[in-house]
């Protein structure tokens, strides 16, 4: 009885505290703007919706891997595909969450693309020690 | 036997706790979340007298498994030192650091005598049943106080990137470890899963702790309302 109400309580906080990691992470970025090359690349101008999250992860596979952003990385990926699951499953029965999960979809989309710009950026720091070496 | 998955995770996870300290180091706030730094060292240290162990008696040696579960019990109180320390980071400006670690350290003395007292009843069941309900114990109270700080923090409408990172991260490992000894207690049956959580939750914990010191500043900020799952 005891580890049952245990388990449900640790299941339901793991839940919570996941979820407010994830926006942690996305509130550090949301503040930067991209860059007009990004923005021309993966055509997001300000705000990016849910559905850009694939497109723009395979833009990111494309460049080289900065160690200090991969956690963070996979963090909002597994949270993008919890909301999915959420919003296809709950969303259906109250559309209000459904909302909610596509703009957090969306939020994790701009995540990814400030990643995406500061991985490209990197890039061509490394390209330039490159040339001046 | 272990595996090479398993033994990749031990060898990840001990590298990241010790990589958290370096970390900490270089990037100048050892001091300030020093509790933080001496649990970490102490897990690291724990990782080595397990593989140490490990390879002189084996994963099913009563040796391995004493020594397992009672370094558990050490880390988690270890760890409540931690949480110590974070909620003096949080409390320092209300001067209310040292009544709350009155009350945390009451709390722990009495965790431990409850589960005691539990033990104490059952001696020669102790491994195979009661020292889960120790760990399973240590860790709920740990959670509650993690969601108790967590509560705090958006109540004070606390911004500081890296202390809120922290504690959310601290607050995913206890869930996980206390529904996995929950879990364990219930279902003895599903091995499968009780058997890996608690090393992979083991080095997540190193892992974002790690980006939390690298990527941001004391100083660095964001909008607290912006954390709340329910909209403010």
């Amino acid at each position: 009885m005891m580890a049952g109400v245990i388990l449900v309580f640790s299941v339901a906080a793991l839940m919570q505290f996941f979820v407010s990691y994830c926006r942690s992470l996305i509130a550090a970025s949301s503040r930067r703007a991209l860059s007009p090359d990004v923005q021309d690349v993966i055509g997001i101008e300000r705000g990016a919706k849910g559905e850009d999250f694939e497109r723009v992860m395979q833009f990111l596979h494309l460049c080289p891997e900065r160690r200090e952003d991969r956690n963070g990385i996979q963090a909002i990926g597994a949270y993008f595909r919890l909301l999915g699951a959420v919003g296809k499953t709950l969303g259906t029965l109250l559309p209000s969450l459904r909302v909610w999960t596509e703009l957090e979809r969306s939020q994790c989309a701009y995540f990814v693309a400030v990643a995406l710009d500061r991985r490209i950026a990197y890039s061509r720091d490394m390209l330039a020690d490159q040339m001046s070496a | 036997m272990p595996g090479p998955l398993e033994y990749s995770i031990w060898f990840l996870g001990a590298l990241f706790e010790a990589a958290v300290v370096v970390c900490s180091l270089l990037r100048g706030p050892f001091r300030r979340y020093f509790t933080l730094n001496l649990y970490m060292s102490m897990s690291f240290l724990v990782t080595l007298g397990r593989y140490f162990v490990f390879t002189k008696h084996g994963l099913t040696s009563p040796e391995y498994t004493y020594f397992y579960y009672y370094s558990d019990a050490i880390l988690t109180i270890c760890l409540y030192f931690a949480l110590m320390g974070l909620y003096a980071i949080v409390f320092e400006e209300l001067q209310a650091a040292l009544r709350l670690r009155v009350f945390m350290m009451l709390l722990l003395i009495g965790t431990t005598l409850f589960s005691y007292s539990v033990v104490h009843q059952s001696e020669a069941r102790m491994l195979t049943h009661y020292i889960v309900e120790i760990s399973q114990n240590l860790y709920f109270v740990g959670l509650v106080l993690t969601y108790v700080l967590w509560a705090a923090l958006l109540k004070l409408h606390e911004s500081r990137v890296r202390v809120i990172q922290i504690v959310l991260s601290l607050g995913v490992y206890f869930s996980i470890n206390a529904a996995n000894y929950a879990l364990h207690n219930a279902y003895p049956n599903l091995r499968v899963i009780w058997e890996y959580l608690p090393p992979v939750a083991g080095m997540l914990l190193p892992v974002a702790w790690i980006y939390a010191f690298m990527r941001f500043d004391e100083e660095a900020r964001l909008t607290p309302a912006r954390l709340a799952v329910v909209p403010r």
